[in-house]
């Protein structure tokens, strides 16, 4: 029953954080549609190697510092302990940019050689964070002791 | 898990469908990749944004019903339904122009479907009139 009684104070950065993972949760999913299908049917995948790069790094990378900097933001407002949902969200937040950096990374190389297909490994990357968000997600709904 | 703590968690999760849904339709619409971004993009687009609106709607109508604190007939509950309308009428449009190959106004409906869901999502988190 947090949520219904959150402080007036906590609104701004919970407005910040919330809105970047859903735009960072957004443009993930559209890399993962895009590497797929360029994974699953060859002819596509030359056409589609720029516009995943361009959307990792215009759309994956700017939401992952909102997030990231909302999550900071509403830390330092509700002074959050080492609760168990604390250290998931962490987690989850350090090794994703890992992963989002490596499939970048492998995304803008194909989109420079303008053959090929970065489809398979940036699809499987796009998947493991999705299902990586989706237990942060809970996490940060359920509150697990 | 409480019956709230689900509800919560599955309406929020709706609520990342439809933006995932929203941010699709936004690729589609601004991007390039031509007809191969369309092949990839239009199916999950139409898919997450409908799954998730209807999610949205479902859920957050039956978390005002399970809280004592919430009711049905509170501002910012009767705020959200009218934006939810508007999202989904513009997603709508958006979704036959897109299905039809006629690229009238999918820029102005993409514009009302982001605004629409951005003051959603500050109008649940603020919850003006609470």
């Amino acid at each position: 029953m947090l949520a219904i009684i959150r402080p007036d104070g906590w609104n701004g950065p919970l407005l910040v954080h919330v809105g970047g993972a859903m735009a960072l949760v957004g443009a993930l999913v559209v890399v993962l549609a895009l590497a797929a299908h360029g994974w699953r049917r060859g002819d596509d995948a030359a056409a589609l190697a720029r516009p995943t790069f361009r959307v990792l790094a215009l759309g994956v990378l700017p939401a992952y510092v909102l997030m990231r900097a909302g999550a900071e933001w509403i830390a330092s407002e509700e002074a959050v302990g080492d609760e168990a949902w604390v250290g998931i969200g962490y987690g989850v937040s350090e090794a994703g940019l890992l992963l989002i950096l490596v499939a970048t990374g492998l995304a803008w190389r194909t989109s420079r050689r303008a053959a090929g297909s970065p489809g398979r490994a940036v699809a499987v990357i796009a998947g493991v964070l999705l299902v990586a968000y989706l237990v942060a997600i809970w996490a940060m709904t359920a509150k697990p002791a | 898990m409480s019956l709230y703590e689900w509800l919560l968690f599955l309406h929020v999760l709706a609520a990342f469908l439809l933006v995932a849904g929203l941010a699709a339709y936004g690729a589609l619409v601004l991007g390039a990749g031509g007809a191969a971004a369309r092949r990839a993009l239009a199916p999950p687009a139409m898919a997450l944004w409908g799954a998730g609106g209807i999610g949205v709607l479902v859920l957050g109508v039956w978390l005002a019903l399970q809280v004592d604190e919430y009711a049905l007939w509170d501002p910012w509950i009767i705020a959200a339904i009218v934006l939810w309308l508007v999202a989904s009428a513009a997603g709508g449009r958006l979704s036959s122009e897109l299905r039809e190959d006629r690229p009238g106004s999918t820029r102005l409906l993409l514009a009302v479907m982001a605004l629409a869901t951005f003051a959603l999502l500050v109008d649940m988190v603020f919850k003006p009139g609470a």
